[in-house]
This record gives structure tokens, C-alpha cells and sequence, in this order.
């Protein structure tokens, strides 16, 4: 066992450390620190992907014939540390870490060609259709339905908490397409053009004062029957697939030590009338810490795991859980980090563009956001409650 | 990058878990309980035959030469049966304090020993007044003529009673050397004016109170050349305590197990616990505090040659956290138990009073958060 890494991982470090030097601006590090939401604005996310991109680097987790660059998970494991310690921004994964591994999965050839590509280039900006308001949980139970005329389907319904609707020009959704025995049978896969007339979409601001979020409404949305993604009424099998996805990318606690590491050195400020000297704040920094590298450990045994081809199972949920509990965690700190300042409201967006003197020193901005849109990690992508439910039945065998 | 078990590793874990599932039943546990030793001498027999007492020793002292990881193994396993010999005392504490602190001759007359399973050592450090604070000994040691005089309480300290030779920790009094130093001392367990009243440990074995005075020792009483031994007593109780987190691993995992089925067959309202959802989540989080607890072992193991802030914070870390998810799973474990959960009728409570001892040793969670949080800014301000 060892936690070092190799020559040759220690080379690839350096040429991920060189890319980032070279690559990362002024101004889209400082976007990046200045943005409580999840992902960066399209216009830094995007200009990050397009310079990922045109280093190879476009699609981490992708087959080499796509495009992807045939990393290790040790590689994969150094290329996300370097990039969380850097501040790189937070490009929208709905993309490349979504849709792109189901059309590489179960797309027809036309689709590979065409969508890849795009994805790759960040010419395309994905949205993702899955919950409704009446389907949050329980997402099987969908009611947004796609009706088959001639080459079309036309889709009537609403989907929610679509992330970066208001900028996507496209998004992959889960539609009826027919009522199976199972609520889970006759759901489909489709790609919309968000262009397509009888789209409008409704902007949702979260509690920290951000529009990342949005309801959208189809109403006799015409879809071609072409760009469904694999069978019909196989969604969920391919919708599923996706999930594993979004909780197992595997790799977050870089950017949890980030965070806390941002938190510290507010608590260790004078603008804090360094809070640190309080031992209660510096004993909870510590337990923070701990469980980070905890999380870390895991992750690395994870990675070791994929690196010699075992299956690391249900172990991604308690990734998922943990990430997300401790994220809350950092943040619930580092809004009691920041003592009275925590009562100040910066409602202008994005706050890496005020063009006012705010209340609050500028490292503290994001802290309260952060905090309250930082509940949303414990609900999204599953709830800690399914997850639970998943541990319990995948991992217990109850 | 690889924290997978190398052919070795699994080897050990294979024969360790074996182990423990032949010869480490419930009925031996019982018999160990009422013990007036606390262990077997033909289990400690084993233990050598089998190369595990000299598993950390180094190789030109008779040892395998094996980590802090291989010692981990092993411990995980001896968690999983509340195996009760002075592996700790001995192998873990005695040999590592030896070892960083004797000299040559000291060694060599030592650490094969306790390789071949010959000898047994105990740790004499902590006192009443001085609760988790390491560097505040009372203990005195004067320089005589002949040697060294001591005189001082020791309490709590782990299988006093089955060493052969116990390694006392006392302030150095001497005219002619600087003042300040912690000097680690081999007093024999049967020399006089030495008083061991030992008793049973909470969850198994034993420990006791020592009582020195007057205790004259001859000038080689003295472990190596009197150097202050603070840096090495850290470095040996940082050591223990990734060694007891591996154990305390062992330990939850048998508590899950053991939880988790007794949840499928009691039957209550017409159906299993486990059909419950409040029972499966509480069990999911079982699960996910052992897993947590093993991944901060494992780090604490790895980290225990790191230099000395970076391995101390590792060690506390894991003990600190540990400690918590012991506490969570063990009290889990009786909640979910019933009624018969507190009975001595179930071995759920030797298992839990196993977890208990452990936060408790070296300083509960409070403790080790904070000397984290402590040595995290000297890390930073350094």
C-alpha cells in the first residue's frame, strides 16, 4: 500500500499544474471563487471546456474513440485535485458527464457524429429534464408525456430544477411515451431542441438569491422521433445509468479541503477578528477536516479498487451522502466563520461583476449563498434519504 | 497510488481471520472474562509461532520488519474476536519504544525476545493529574550513586500484570544533566517496593495502578542515553492508537453484522425490523461509520512515519473520529438489540464495552479533536 504516486503519475501532475498555469486567467479564477452556485456562468465554464478541450482533455471519463483522453483513475484522481486546488471553473457537467455517456451508451451512430462533438467543442450547452413537480423522488412517476405523430412525438408537460435552462440550447429528458405495468416501463430518452416552439421556461431563485434553477413547460412541443436515444420505453434503464453518473464521479474531496481551506483563512483574518481563537470554531474545523480525509481515503480505496478492475458497488452512495453532508458542513462553518458579517445581503448577480462597494469584505460574499444553496446537495441527484434506502438494499441486502 | 493489499498482506488478513473464527469463540471470550490473567499463554504461544509477534520488529532483531499497516491486519481481525492478549502493551507499544529509544545492546537483548514471544513489556506513563497530557509526569527518577531512584503513581496502565519488565516514564532528576527530560526506565515487574494492583478492563483483558517507591534501579535501568523521551512516548502512543482504531474496525464490523441479522429474523408487527425503514436507514448509517472508520484507520497507518505534526495529526485525527463513529455504531447496536441488548446474555455488550475502553484510552474525541485543531496551527503559524 502506498499513498505516493509514481514517476510517471508525478509527470502527468506536472503537465496538469503546467495546463493550468497556462490556461486559468485572472478573471476566471476570480469568477469562479465569486459564484455560490454549483456552476460557473456559460461564459467561463464554456471558455474553460474549450481550452480543456483543445488539449485533449475535453471528456475525462469518455472511450478513447470519442475523444476521451484514456486516463487512469489515478490520472483522473490528479487531474481533479489539481484543478480544485487551482480554482479552475465549474463547467456544467450536464454535458460531457451526462448526456454524453448515454448517447456514447445506447445513441445510434448519427448521434455519436452529430451530439459528441458539440459536447466536446462546448457548442452545445445541455440542460437536464428529469424531475416534475409532481416527480421529485419518486421520478418514475412522471407525467410530462411524448405522443407519437408520424416521424414526431409531441411532448406536453413540465420539468423542474432544470439547471442552466435559461442558457442551454439543448436538453435530454424523460418522457411517457406509453403506460406500462411498472410506472417504470414506457418511459423514453429524448433530445430537444430548447429552440423548438412551445418551450418557454420559468426562472426558479433559490434561497442564496441565484437563478442556476428553472421550470420549463412543453406545450405541443414537436420532437423528432430520431432524436430519441435508444428504445422506446427503455428511459429508465438509460436514465438510471446516467445516475450512477452524477453520484459516482467519485472524486469531490479536493474540493471540500478547498472549501474549508478558503473557511480557515477567513478564520485565521483579522476580518474575522480571527475567529479560529475561539476553540469551539477550531475544534469544528478539525472535525471538518477529519471527515474530509476520510472521504478522501475512501475514494482513493475506490480508485484503487477501478485501477486493478474490482467493482466498487454500493459504495458510491456513500459517496454521494458524505459529499454532501460535508459540504453542508463547510459551509454552515464558514457562515459562523463570519461572525456579523453573515447578516449582510448582496442580492446583485453575478457578484463577480458588482459594480457597487458591497457590505462585507469581497472573500466573504459567496459564504452566506454558499450556505443556504448548499442545502440542495442533500436533495439533489437523490435525496440522502434514497441514498440510504440504496446503502441499506445494495449494501445490507435489506 | 495503491491501497489495495499486496499478496502478503491478504495472506495475513487470510490467517489472522481464520484465526480468530477457529480458535476465538464466544465460549473462550467467557472463559477469558473470569480469568485472573485476562489471556492465554498458549494463545500468546501461537501468536509467535504464527510470526505475529514479530511482525513490526525489525528483521535484524529477529522481526518480519512489517508497518503500521500490517500491524493494522492484524489488530482488525483481533477486533472482530475481542481477542484480549497484551499484543499492544507488547508489541506495539514495548518494542516501539525500545526500538526508538534503547541502544544497541538494549535492543538486541529485547526485541527478539518479544519476537520469539519470550517476553512481555508494559507502558507505566499515564497518572491521575496529568489526564490526557502526556508531557505532565510526576514520577521522579533521582540520580544515586549506584543508579536511579524512582518514586511516583502510574495508573490505567495496559497488561501490567503479564509483563515480564515495565517501561516506567519519570522526570530525570540529575545534578549533573539538564533538567526537563522524560527518561523511559526498565524496571522489572518483580523488583521490590514495586506494587501492581491490577484489575479487569473494560471489555476485556486487563490493566492496573502502579505504585514506585523507592524503587532503586542500576544506571542501565535507563532506557538509551537520556535524550528527553517526550518526542518518542508521542510517537509510540500515536502508533497504539492507529494500531486500537484498526481493532476498534474490527470490532463495529462485527457489531453490524451481528445487528443487521439480528434485524432480519426478529419479527415484530407481523414482520422483520429490518422491513422498517427508520431501522434501514439507522443501519445505513451503521455501515457508512465503519466504512468511515476504516478509511481513517487505514490513513492513520499510513501516515505513521510522516514527520512528527503531519503523523500526530493523522493518529488523533482517526483516534477522534473513530471514537465517535465507535460510540454511534456500539450504542446502535444495543438500541437495536432490545431490550436484550443490555444483558450480559448477548455478547453485544462485551463488544460495545470494548468500544467504550477504546474512545476512553489515550483521551476521548474531545481530546484528539482538539491536539488536532492545536497542532494544525502550529502547522500553519510554523
Amino acid at each position: 500500500m502506498d499513498l505516493s504516486f509514481n514517476a510517471k503519475e508525478r509527470a502527468f501532475q506536472d503537465e496538469v499544474r503546467d495546463f493550468i498555469a497556462k490556461n486559468l486567467t485572472d478573471e476566471m479564477k476570480r469568477a469562479t471563487a465569486l459564484t455560490p452556485s454549483v456552476f460557473s456562468d456559460p461564459d467561463i465554464g464554456m471558455a474553460w471546456q474549450r481550452a480543456l478541450n483543445a488539449r485533449g482533455w475535453g471528456a475525462p471519463g469518455w472511450p478513447v474513440e470519442h475523444g476521451g483522453p484514456d486516463w487512469t483513475p489515478a490520472q483522473r484522481w490528479i487531474f481533479e485535485t489539481e484543478s480544485a486546488r487551482a480554482g479552475v471553473p465549474n463547467v456544467n457537467v450536464m454535458g460531457v458527464k451526462m448526456v454524453g455517456p448515454v448517447i456514447i451508451g445506447f445513441g445510434s451512430p448519427e448521434q455519436k457524429n452529430f451530439y459528441l462533438p458539440r459536447i466536446l467543442s462546448g457548442e452545445d450547452y445541455w440542460c437536464q429534464g428529469y424531475s416534475e413537480p409532481g416527480s421529485g423522488s419518486d421520478l418514475a412517476s412522471l407525467k410530462t408525456r411524448a405522443v407519437r405523430d408520424g416521424d414526431d412525438y409531441i411532448i406536453n408537460g413540465t420539468k423542474i430544477w432544470t439547471t442552466h435552462a435559461h442558457h442551454a440550447n439543448r436538453m435530454f429528458a424523460l418522457v411517457r411515451t406509453s403506460d406500462g405495468p411498472r410506472q417504470q416501463d414506457g418511459i423514453s430518452f429524448v433530445l430537444i431542441d430548447m429552440k423548438t416552439s412551445g418551450i418557454t421556461t420559468r426562472p426558479i431563485l433559490t434561497i442564496g438569491g441565484d437563478h442556476e434553477v428553472n421550470q420549463v413547460f412543453f406545450d405541443d412541443v414537436r420532437v423528432p422521433v430520431a432524436n430519441r436515444v435508444g428504445d422506446e420505453g427503455k428511459g429508465w434503464t438509460y436514465g438510471k445509468y446516467l445516475l450512477e453518473f452524477e453520484r459516482g464521479s467519485g472524486i469531490a474531496s479536493a474540493k471540500l479541503r478547498e472549501g474549508l481551506k478558503a473557511i480557515s483563512e477567513l478564520a485565521l483574518s483579522d476580518l474575522t477578528g480571527r475567529a479560529i481563537d475561539s476553540p469551539d470554531i477550531a475544534t469544528r474545523i478539525s472535525e471538518v477536516e477529519v471527515d474530509i480525509d476520510a472521504l478522501e481515503m475512501t475514494e482513493l480505496r475506490v480508485l484503487s479498487a477501478l485501477q486493478t478492475g474490482q467493482n466498487p458497488g454500493a459504495v458510491s452512495s456513500i459517496l454521494k451522502l458524505r459529499n454532501s453532508e460535508i459540504r453542508q458542513a463547510v459551509t454552515r462553518l464558514g457562515a459562523d466563520v463570519i461572525g456579523h458579517d453573515a447578516l449582510a445581503v448582496e442580492p446583485m448577480r453575478p457578484l463577480y461583476k458588482l459594480n457597487h462597494e458591497p457590505a462585507m469584505p469581497e472573500e466573504m460574499l459567496t459564504v452566506v449563498p454558499e450556505y443556504l444553496n448548499g442545502r440542495a446537495y442533500t436533495i439533489f441527484g437523490g435525496t440522502s434519504e434514497i441514498q440510504r434506502d440504496i446503502i441499506a438494499k445494495m449494501m445490507l441486502g435489506i | 497510488m495503491d491501497l489495495n493489499l499486496s499478496d502478503e498482506q491478504r495472506l495475513l488478513r487470510e490467517s489472522a481471520e481464520r484465526f480468530v473464527a477457529e480458535s476465538y469463540d464466544a465460549n473462550h471470550r467467557r472463559k477469558m472474562a473470569n480469568d485472573p490473567l485476562g489471556y492465554s499463554p498458549a494463545v500468546w504461544k501461537q501468536f509467535a509461532e504464527l510470526g505475529w509477534l514479530a511482525l513490526p520488529i525489525a528483521e535484524e532483531f529477529g522481526g518480519l520488519g512489517g508497518g503500521a499497516v500490517e500491524t493494522g491486519i492484524l489488530m482488525e481481525a483481533f477486533g472482530r474476536g475481542l481477542v484480549s492478549e497484551p499484543y499492544v502493551a507488547t508489541v506495539v507499544l514495548g518494542a516501539a519504544l525500545v526500538d526508538m529509544c534503547g541502544s544497541t545492546a538494549q535492543k538486541q537483548a529485547r526485541l527478539p525476545r518479544i519476537a520469539d514471544g519470550s517476553l512481555k513489556l508494559a507502558f507505566a506513563h499515564s497518572e491521575r493529574a496529568a489526564r490526557f497530557d502526556l508531557s505532565k509526569v510526576a514520577t521522579a527518577a533521582h540520580k544515586t550513586a549506584q543508579g536511579w531512584r524512582l518514586a511516583g503513581h502510574k495508573i490505567a496502565v495496559l497488561d501490567g500484570h503479564a509483563a515480564d519488565e515495565i517501561i516506567v516514564s519519570a522526570n530525570i532528576h540529575d545534578p549533573q544533566g539538564p533538567s526537563g527530560r522524560i527518561g523511559l526506565f526498565l524496571v522489572p515487574a518483580r523488583t521490590p517496593s514495586l506494587t501492581i494492583s491490577d484489575y479487569p478492563r473494560l471489555g476485556g483483558g486487563r490493566a492496573c495502578n502502579i505504585e514506585l517507591s523507592e524503587v532503586h534501579l542500576p544506571e542501565d535501568a535507563l532506557l538509551g542515553d537520556g535524550h528527553d523521551a517526550l518526542p518518542a512516548i508521542e510517537a509510540a502512543i500515536d502508533r497504539a492508537m492507529a494500531a486500537l482504531g484498526a481493532e476498534a474496525v474490527g470490532i463495529m464490523q462485527t457489531l453490524l453484522d451481528t445487528t443487521l441479522e439480528y434485524t432480519k429474523i426478529r419479527k415484530q408487527f407481523g414482520r422483520p425490523l429490518s422491513a422498517n425503514q427508520v431501522i434501514r436507514h439507522r443501519l445505513a448509517d451503521m455501515a457508512m461509520q465503519v466504512d468511515e472508520a476504516r478509511s481513517i484507520a487505514l490513513r492513520a497507518a499510513l501516515k505513521i512515519d510522516a514527520e512528527p505534526v503531519e503523523r500526530a495529526r493523522a493518529a488523533s485525527g482517526a483516534k477522534a473520529k473513530i471514537g465517535r463513529c465507535a460510540r454511534f455504531i456500539g450504542e446502535q447496536a444495543i438500541q437495536l438489540h432490545g431490550g436484550m441488548g443490555v444483558t450480559e446474555e448477548l455478547e453485544v455488550g462485551a463488544y460495545f464495552k470494548r468500544l467504550v475502553a477504546f474512545d476512553t484510552l489515550f483521551g476521548g474525541s474531545a481530546h484528539h479533536y482538539r491536539r488536532h485543531a492545536e497542532l494544525g496551527r502550529t502547522a500553519i503559524s510554523a
